[in-house]
This record gives structure tokens, C-alpha cells and sequence, in this order.
């Protein structure tokens, strides 16, 4: 699914290197774990993935089944299937969160060829899947983020993956700012979403939102690269013993 | 003061030839005296402190700078609402294509019919609000319009009137120069919506003036654009009574001369007065002028003025606003805001914030932003799939939202709104 060769990236206004030559292959259907302490680079690998302005790539490719994402738009990844939960999702006011979400799911259908949904047929749709998620209609109303809590935030993250329907979901330490509460409805979210044929990378600091979403690999990332790579059992030695036995052992 | 030379000459010589329209003797009056305020005041000039970010030129000369007929192929603004339209094509009241000027709670009349009455209510507004708005700025312009008006509409709202009425201005001829002037007198517990739009004229002069009584509402929702060549100077004089609400909201899209001014006078306990705006502009010759001027000589009232200004290209935006809290004033509650979207390096913003405060028990706020379009927001909504154009275009809607949900009434704002994303999509 997911296929990062050699990946060298550097901030564009100043001189300094990221990631440092990262490989990394999500396959099909897997839950892939990232973690690592501060300043490893994850949040970065997120944003270039995504497309973000402001990096640099020097060295190195990364491909979605196949396709070269670094060439393409952030819209156009988006369309070819990869979907970023935000760290910190964006308050956008005057912008319902209706309005944005039915604007997102179009515009990805007309980038693929396919119709446009009927707004009976999307309401009917978003009003399910966000009862899952237990966002009432309120929220749905409300201006896109803005007054919501951290929980309800990250939720909203969820359900616009949820509509979106990607096919390789990358989350942005979505357990920040969660009490066990949201974080176990979150997570419940994102399981309800795991598929033969959808992939996840779950970049997080801590263990405990992987007990609630159960990854198939985990990585250990530090100073721009992957250092360690093994089960869910690397994420326990993690909680128990911190970064530093780790990084001591490989370096 | 006597006028400086130049000023004195430059304004005798645009008068001269002028002559004012005949009625009833105390419309002669208004007229002659509105015509004496001119020549004291002088017209404007850039060199004026009022006008310094607008030249005024345009809007002075004696000949309409001409301006292409704008054809639209979109349906006409505010179709989708049930209205009384009245409309005027180059300023000139067009009676076959208007609707039939009678509705429940209101007296509609023709400006030319109620001047040439000797006895009409009217007497005690025409020119009257205008004169009280002269001090302590003055507007000359506003003062000609009152010389010279011929048309324009007259109503007197005795209560609630069910269907909005819509002043419907149509452009049909490239060197048209067009003087209305509107009233509306609203009863005390009375209530009326106005609504405006349409390109008017190559030259547009408009002068409204408002007269709500104690507990009485007034709602007025304007469209100006999407013709580019106008020329407009339009002033709005209101005198609010107590308990009285006035709202006000004007959109803007293109046009080369745009100075709207509105004039505020909160004279009723417990009143309420909002006043605010919304304009797109593209290029270097697109230049729109809010001024705004709310005086408070009464208590416990609350007054608000939200302007947000999207510019490119080379557009600029001017705001001057001010608060004026008179020593009795206790309790007023006066908001300001004034923004803009700066969507390349070319575009200009130029705002003149004023408050001036005499009593000493109230509560005012203002404040300027300029700012490009949020980059973490644009990058947001593209990783959702938005195309960028689609992304600037959600982006710059919500940022003209605050001002937008200054509308009262939820259709009007929908239908404005629905029409701008359709002027921002046509230009991505």
C-alpha cells in the first residue's frame, strides 16, 4: 500500500535535515505503529506525506499502490485514497461542518470520475456515521472545529475518515489531549474502520492507545529514521522501559 | 471660514447650469437651502482630511465618467425571496416593470409626487436627517442630492409589512448619471425590511434617509456588483428612537468608485444600531470606501460596525468608522471591527478607527486586521480533497461569515451568500 524508499527531507527555510534516509512499507490491510521520542521526525513524515508546504525532499520516493505521492498535490493524494488526521485539527469559522465535509466527499468523487452525492443521500450517510461516534447534530451544524472540545476535535477527525473512506489513514498522535474516555471512543472509531483492504499508520508517543488499537507492526523512529522494527510487543518494552534502553541498543 | 479659492471655484463651476426641479414651496425651500449648504461646504476634494484615502474626482466632475452597460446571465438577486419590487432604470422610475405600489402597513409614494404636495410629512425629513449628518463632518455630496433629486421613493411604515421591498436599480444607458433619494419613515412598533440592488447608473448619487420611531424596526439588505464601470456615492442618514432597531448591511462585488457612508444617530434609550459590509475586490481600479459615522446621545444603547474586505490584484479597500459617545450617552455598548483579506501583496487596506468618548460609564471596543488567507487552513481543507481554488474560495467565505451573520433575517443572508460563493467561483 505504502512504500517509503530512502526518504530524505529538509525544512525549506532553514538548513536543517529531518529525515534522514527513512524506509518504511505499509501493506494492505495492516496497522502500522510509529513511535519515537520528540524531535524523532513523525510528525514531519505526516505533513510530506500529505503534502505539506514548507519541506524539502532531497533523497529518496514514497508511493501509494504504486503511485509517486511526492509529485502529486495534497488533493490529489487525498483523492488517491491518503487521509492525515491532524495533531491539531484547524478551526474554520463560518465554514459548517456540514458544508465542509459534503465539499470534501464531492470534490474527491469528481477527482475520481465518480457522481457527486445528492445532499438527501449524504445527510443520510453522515447522520450514522456520526451517531457512531456520538456527534450529535449539533456539532454537525457548528462551524467546522470551532468551540470543540479536544475530544470532540479529534472525533471529527474520525468521522471525516469515516466518510472519506481512504485507503491508507495516517493519525497525527490522535491520543493527544484525550482522557481514556474520548480516547476509547476514538479508538473504537478507527477499528470500526479497519479493512482487508485499508491500511493505518498510527503515529503516537505512548503505548496506550495502541492497547486500544491493536497494530500488526511496530517502529521505533529516532533523529529522521527507523531503528527498530518489530510486534506489539516493541510498544510494551516501550511503556516499560522508555527510548533510551532502545536507542542505546541499536545505536 | 470662507471657503479656499480654489475649492469656492471648483464647486461654482460644477453648479453652475444646475438648476433645481420645481414643487411645492416648502420642497423649494429644502431645496434652496440643501443647495446654500453646498456652496458653504464646497465639494470635496482629495486634498479634504475626510477623503484622503478616496479621490472624490469621479464623483465631482460635472460629466458621468461613462461605464459599459453590465449584461448578467445570472437570475436576478433576491428572486428567491417574495418581495415588492420597485424599480428604476438610470434613476428614473419605470412603472410598467414595477409591482403594483401598495402593500399592507405601508404608504408608497413617488418622490416627485410627495414634492410637489403643499402639505406632506415628508417636509419634516427631506434634507432634514441629512442637514443633522453635516456636523461635525461634512458631506457635500449628500447636500446636492437633496438640491437636486427629482425621483426616488417615500414610504411610511404604520406597521408590520410582510414582504421585504426590494429598489430594484437597472443600468441601461452608458452615461447615465443618477440622483435618487429614498425615504422611509417608520411608526412607532412598525417594522419594514428595504432591500437594494442592481448597478443603477454610470454615475450613482443614492441618499436615504430613515426616520424610525420609538420601538420601531428598520432592516435594510444591499447588493452592489457585479458591474465593474460604476461610480456610486451613496449616504445613508438615520435618526433612531427609542427602543427602535436599525440594521443595516450592504455587499459589494467589483466597481470602481464605491464611497458608502452611514450616518447614525441614536436619539431613544435602549436602541439599537448595526451597521456592516462585505466587498470583493479585483485589480488595480477597484477602490471601495466605507465610512461610517454612529453617534450615541442616549442611554443603554448598542451600537456595532463589522466591515471585512477581500482584495487582490492591486484592489483597495478604505474604512473610516467612528463611535461618537456623547456626555450623556451612559451605557452605551459601541462595537467595531474592520478587516480585511489581503489575498496577494498587491492589495491595500486603509482603515481609520475612531472613538470618541465623553461619558464615562460606557463600554467600547474596536479594532483593524489585515491578513493573507491562513496557510494551515488552506493546507487543511486541501488534504481533505478541496481543490485550492475551491479551498481559497471556503477560506475567503468564511472570513465575509461575521459580517454576513449580521443579516438578520436567514434567507436573505442564504441568498446573498449563495450568490457570492457563485461571484467567487466565476473568478478562480
Amino acid at each position: 500500500m505504502l512504500e517509503i524508499k530512502g526518504l530524505k527531507v529538509k525544512l525549506e527555510d532553514e538548513d536543517k535535515q529531518i529525515l534522514k534516509g527513512l524506509d518504511l512499507t505499509v501493506e494492505t490491510g495492516k496497522v502500522h505503529a510509529i513511535m519515537g521520542p520528540n524531535g524523532s521526525g513523525k510528525s514531519t513524515l505526516s505533513y510530506v506525506l500529505s503534502g505539506k508546504d514548507g519541506y524539502e525532499v532531497t533523497d529518496g520516493s514514497a508511493e501509494l499502490e504504486g503511485e509517486d505521492l511526492l509529485e502529486m498535490e495534497p488533493e490529489e493524494r487525498a483523492a488517491e485514497g491518503l487521509f492525515l488526521a491532524f495533531q491539531y485539527p484547524v478551526e474554520i469559522p463560518g465554514v459548517g461542518n456540514m458544508t465542509f465535509l459534503r465539499t470534501a466527499v464531492n470534490a474527491q468523487r469528481k477527482a475520481r470520475g465518480e457522481e457527486e452525492l445528492s445532499a438527501g443521500d449524504f445527510l443520510k450517510v453522515v447522520r450514522e456515521k456520526a451517531k457512531e461516534l456520538k456527534i450529535d447534530a449539533d456539532m454537525l451544524k457548528r462551524p467546522v472545529n470551532v468551540g470543540f472540545s479536544g475530544g470532540e476535535k479529534k472525533r471529527n477527525e474520525i468521522l471525516q475518515m469515516a466518510m472519506l473512506e481512504p485507503k491508507m489513514c495516517i493519525l497525527d498522535e490522535t491520543d493527544s489531549g484525550l482522557d481514556v474516555d474520548a480516547m476509547k471512543l476514538v479508538a473504537d472509531g478507527v477499528n470500526a474502520l479497519r479493512d482487508a483492504g485499508r491500511s493505518f499508520l498510527v503515529i503516537t508517543h505512548y503505548q496506550r492507545l495502541l492497547d486500544h488499537i491493536k497494530p500488526d507492526v511496530v517502529h521505533i523512529m529516532a533523529d529522521g529514521k527507523i531503528v527498530k522494527t518489530g510486534g506489539p510487543e516493541l510498544a510494551l518494552e516501550v511503556e516499560n522501559n522508555g527510548y533510551a534502553d532502545i536507542l542505546a541498543e541499536v545505536s | 471660514m470662507a471657503l479656499a479659492k480654489l475649492k469656492s471655484e471648483a464647486t461654482e463651476a460644477r453648479l453652475a447650469g444646475v438648476t433645481l426641479p420645481a414643487g411645492a414651496a416648502w420642497s423649494t425651500t429644502a431645496r434652496e437651502d440643501a443647495l446654500a449648504r453646498v456652496r458653504t461646504m464646497g465639494l470635496p476634494s482629495k486634498r479634504d482630511e475626510y477623503w484622503k484615502y478616496t479621490n472624490p474626482t469621479d464623483l465631482t466632475v460635472k460629466d458621468a465618467p461613462k461605464a459599459a452597460v453590465f449584461v448578467s446571465d445570472e437570475a436576478p438577486l433576491f428572486d428567491s425571496i417574495d418581495r415588492l419590487r420597485i424599480v428604476f432604470v438610470d434613476g428614473v422610475f419605470d412603472e410598467a416593470a414595477s409591482d403594483d405600489l401598495s402593500a399592507e402597513n405601508v404608504v408608497i409614494e413617488r418622490l416627485a409626487d410627495v414634492m410637489a404636495a403643499d402639505i406632506h410629512w415628508v417636509k419634516d425629513i427631506y434634507g432634514v436627517l441629512e442637514a443633522r449628518g453635516q456636523n461635525p463632518v461634512e458631506r457635500p455630496l449628500a447636500a446636492l442630492n437633496t438640491a437636486v433629486a427629482t425621483d426616488g421613493i417615500v414610504l411610511h411604515v404604520t406597521g408590520k409589512v410582510a414582504k421585504p421591498i426590494n429598489l430594484v436599480y437597472l443600468h441601461k444607458n452608458e452615461n447615465s448619471d443618477a440622483v435618487l433619494h429614498n425615504l422611509v419613515k417608520v411608526d412607532s412598533g412598525a417594522e419594514v425590511t428595504l432591500l437594494e440592488n442592481g448597478p443603477a447608473a454610470a454615475r450613482f448619487s443614492s441618499c436615504l434617509e430613515v426616520d424610525v420611531a420609538d420601538g420601531g424596526t428598520f432592516h435594510h439588505v444591499r447588493a452592489q456588483g457585479r458591474d465593474h464601470e460604476r461610480r456610486t456615492a451613496t449616504y445613508c442618514f438615520a435618526k433612531i428612537g427609542s427602543e427602535a432597531t436599525f440594521k443595516s448591511f450592504t455587499l459589494t462585488v467589483n466597481g470602481v468608485m464605491t464611497r458608502n457612508e452611514c450616518v447614525l444617530e441614536i436619539v431613544g434609550d435602549d436602541a439599537v444600531a448595526h451597521v456592516a459590509g462585505a466587498c470583493v475586490g479585483d485589480g488595480k481600479d477597484f477602490h471601495h470606501d466605507d465610512t461610517v459615522f454612529i453617534t450615541h446621545d442616549a442611554v443603554n444603547c448598542e451600537s456595532r460596525q463589522v466591515f471585512k474586505k477581500v482584495l487582490r490584484n492591486g484592489a483597495t479597500g478604505v474604512f473610516q468608522g467612528k463611535i461618537l459617545v456623547k456626555e450623556d450617552a451612559q451605557k452605551t455598548d459601541g462595537y467595531q471591527i474592520s478587516q480585511s483579506l489581503l489575498l496577494d501583496d498587491d492589495a491595500q487596506f486603509l482603515a481609520k478607527p475612531e472613538l470618541e468618548i465623553y461619558a464615562d460609564d460606557v463600554a467600547c471596543s474596536h479594532g483593524s486586521t489585515s491578513g493573507a488567507i491562513d496557510e494551515t487552513a488552506l493546507f487543511y481543507l486541501r488534504s481533505r480533497g478541496v481543490p485550492l481554488a475551491d479551498a481559497r474560495n471556503l477560506l475567503t467565505l468564511s472570513f465575509m461569515a461575521e459580517a454576513l451573520e449580521e443579516i438578520e433575517d436567514e434567507a436573505l443572508a442564504e441568498e446573498l451568500r449563495a450568490r457570492l460563493e457563485g461571484w467567487l467561483a466565476r473568478r478562480s
